[in-house]
């Protein structure tokens, strides 16, 4: 019985990287037009977001690790990025560098702690020690505490191009966030994706196969955060501004929301999930409390009624997977 | 005997008993979150959300009805207990079959939905709860004053607390609970309710956090995110226990309370931090937790 499903399988993947690819040169063509069309802060914002949901989705979706604390990892290279921007003067490539860098060593430290359990416990402790970051950023002067690193310049990338201008830092943005997205890509795609996948399915069979789950799970936990960090200081430059909002458990939550949303697992799920949500807050900003309990909302939804998400319902409709 | 260690005795046994009262409230939450695990394999997001409810409820009871305290500390996790069960019910049945993780999921969006509510209409001051005028006032220790509520606050949590772990660890009821842990199927089989019994036993867990938001309305105030940063504390409380052993997570509540009320006296700027450090450090000793079993 088992030959079928291979037969079935391995044209199916072929198959699926070609429509994924389609999807992607649809997905380029229209940020490259967006910013013409529609307020390029606000995309920005999103595309950070999406680079983050997607960090995210490689751990849960790819790995079955639910992290319920990856705005440590967001504000951390917010903070490092920004600060390293300001009061070192750090140009910007640089200091986004060293962001992503202090994010990796955050994952390295913490995702040795956290994969020592599974499950619902991997999900507290993630949430426990980001919850210790954000009482140690909260008390640690370099921060600022409550008003955050304000007035963060976004200086000249390579020297020669000045992110003043929002239509060159929105295309410095994307390029980042494409950067990260085909990197995300090739992974799930590579064979360490593919491993990955079969310890999330069985851990003790994988284990038993002679992978060693425990520094699969690491390495997939600290790519995971480094590519966090990249969104993080990538956004910290945009708005300028890294604050305690960022580091905040609601941050961890609005990321798992985004996720969710738009699809667990699936390749461009995120992305539209965090367009989604960046949108919904949007409108919904002046309505105070109303975004959090629409968020409560959506995830309750979420769970009982739509579990594959938007693009999941989607690709399960077109029988291909996104 | 003025001074410990260079600290004045009187600030040191005032940050012991805060220490001893935030313990009472890790110690009643994470039995909550434990006894709910234990049967349904869920982790209660909700439960910091239950707790502020219950807090909730006793001002309503007060304000409305002009119930008191005492009442309150009867009535209180009956009703929130019944919309516990109403939720195990309605909502998280469905997810038995799946995996435990949407389990949380469900639990974090509906703690957002009632904070969300609560925030809106009280937004984020607290309002006051009286102190009971029987437990007004309070006793001179000579080395320290001790006010009456606060006693009572460490007396009645430890008193529900051991009468928790009796019910569940020596009583015929308790025992099908145990069974029903280990062999669910099986135990169904020898003709008890299982479905009705997780939703009692939701019910409980939700039962316990409510009294615990009872207890805590006449110290800290009654304010709508009074659960929320609390729950995470007492995730970092549930795993360095371990959820295998009920008595488990009422010690380690307790002595949490204590290292971090210590902790203000001797270094206040990690008394936010102590816990999840400790945490940190029993992970990488024993990560199946103090009193856990690995599963």
């Amino acid at each position: 019985m088992a030959a079928p499903i291979t037969a079935i399988g391995a044209p199916a993947q072929d198959a699926d990287v070609a429509h994924q690819r389609i999807a992607f040169v649809i997905m380029v063509a229209i940020l490259v037009a967006a910013p013409f069309v529609v307020y390029p802060v606000f995309l920005m914002k999103a595309l950070c977001f999406a680079l983050f949901a997607c960090a995210f989705n490689l751990l849960i979706g790819f790995g079955g690790l639910l992290s319920f604390g990856h705005a440590m990892f967001l504000g951390t290279a917010g903070y490092a990025c920004a600060h390293a921007a300001k009061v070192w003067g750090f140009p910007p490539e640089f200091a986004i560098l060293y962001g992503t860098a202090a994010s990796a060593l955050l994952g390295v430290v913490t995702g040795l702690l956290a994969i020592r359990r599974q499950g619902i416990y991997f999900a507290m402790i993630t949430l426990a020690l980001a919850q210790m970051l954000y009482f140690f950023y909260l008390q640690t002067p370099f921060t600022h505490g409550e008003d955050g690193i304000q007035a963060v310049p976004r200086g000249k990338l390579f020297g020669l191009i000045d992110l003043s201008s929002v239509l060159a830092m929105y295309f410095f943005v994307l390029a980042v966030f494409l950067a990260g997205f085909l990197l995300i890509y090739r992974v799930i795609h590579s064979p360490f994706g593919q491993v990955l996948k079969a310890i999330r399915e069985n851990e003790p069979r994988a284990i038993s196969l002679g992978y060693r789950a425990d520094q699969y799970k690491l390495l997939a936990f600290v790519l995971s955060a480094t590519l966090a960090g990249l969104a993080g200081s990538t956004k910290a430059l945009v708005f300028q501004l890294a604050s305690l909002t960022d580091v905040h458990w609601t941050m961890s939550g609005e990321v798992v929301l985004m996720t969710l949303l738009g699809g667990l697992g699936t390749v461009f799920g995120p992305v539209v999930g965090a367009f989604v949500i960046v949108t919904m807050e949007n409108y919904l900003s002046e309505l105070g409390q109303w975004v959090t309990i629409t968020q409560g909302v959506i995830f309750v939804a979420c769970v009982l009624a739509f579990r594959r998400g938007i693009i999941g319902e989607l690709g399960h409709w077109l029988k291909k997977s996104l | 005997m003025d001074a410990i260690f260079g600290v004045p005795t009187q600030a040191l046994f005032g940050q012991l008993l805060i220490g001893l009262i935030n313990g009472s409230f890790y110690a009643l939450l994470s039995l909550g979150l434990a006894v709910i695990f234990g049967l349904l394999n869920i982790i209660n997001f909700a439960h910091g959300a239950q707790y502020m409810m219950g807090a909730f409820c006793a001002y309503y009871l007060l304000n409305t009805l002009g119930l008191g305290y005492w009442w309150s500390l009867l009535l209180v996790p009956v009703i929130v207990g019944l919309i516990g069960m109403l939720i195990e019910r309605t909502m998280l049945k469905p997810l038995y079959k799946l995996d435990h993780l949407y389990g949380l999921l469900l639990t974090f969006g509906l703690a957002l939905i009632i904070q969300g509510l609560f925030r809106h209409q009280y937004g984020s001051s607290g309002l006051p709860y009286p102190i009971p005028t029987q437990l007004s006032g309070g006793q001179s220790l000579g080395f320290m004053f001790l006010p009456n509520y606060r006693a009572w606050v460490i007396v009645a949590s430890l008193l529900v607390c051991i009468a928790t772990w009796f019910v569940i660890e020596r009583t015929k009821l308790g025992s099908y609970l145990r069974a029903a842990t280990e062999n669910p199927a099986l135990v169904q089989a020898f003709g008890i309710n299982v479905p009705r019994m997780i939703t009692l036993t939701y019910g409980f867990g939700v039962a316990l956090a409510g009294f615990g938001g009872v207890m805590a309305a006449p110290i800290y105030q009654v304010n709508p995110i009074m659960g929320a940063d609390l729950i995470i504390v007492v995730f970092a409380v549930v795993v360095i226990g371990g959820m295998g052993s009920i008595m488990g997570s009422i010690v380690t509540g307790f002595a949490l309370g204590v290292i971090e009320g210590l902790t203000k006296v001797f270094y206040p700027e990690a008394s936010n931090t102590v816990i999840f450090i400790v945490m940190a450090i029993v992970l990488l000793i024993k990560p199946a937790g103090l009193f856990g079993t690995q599963r």
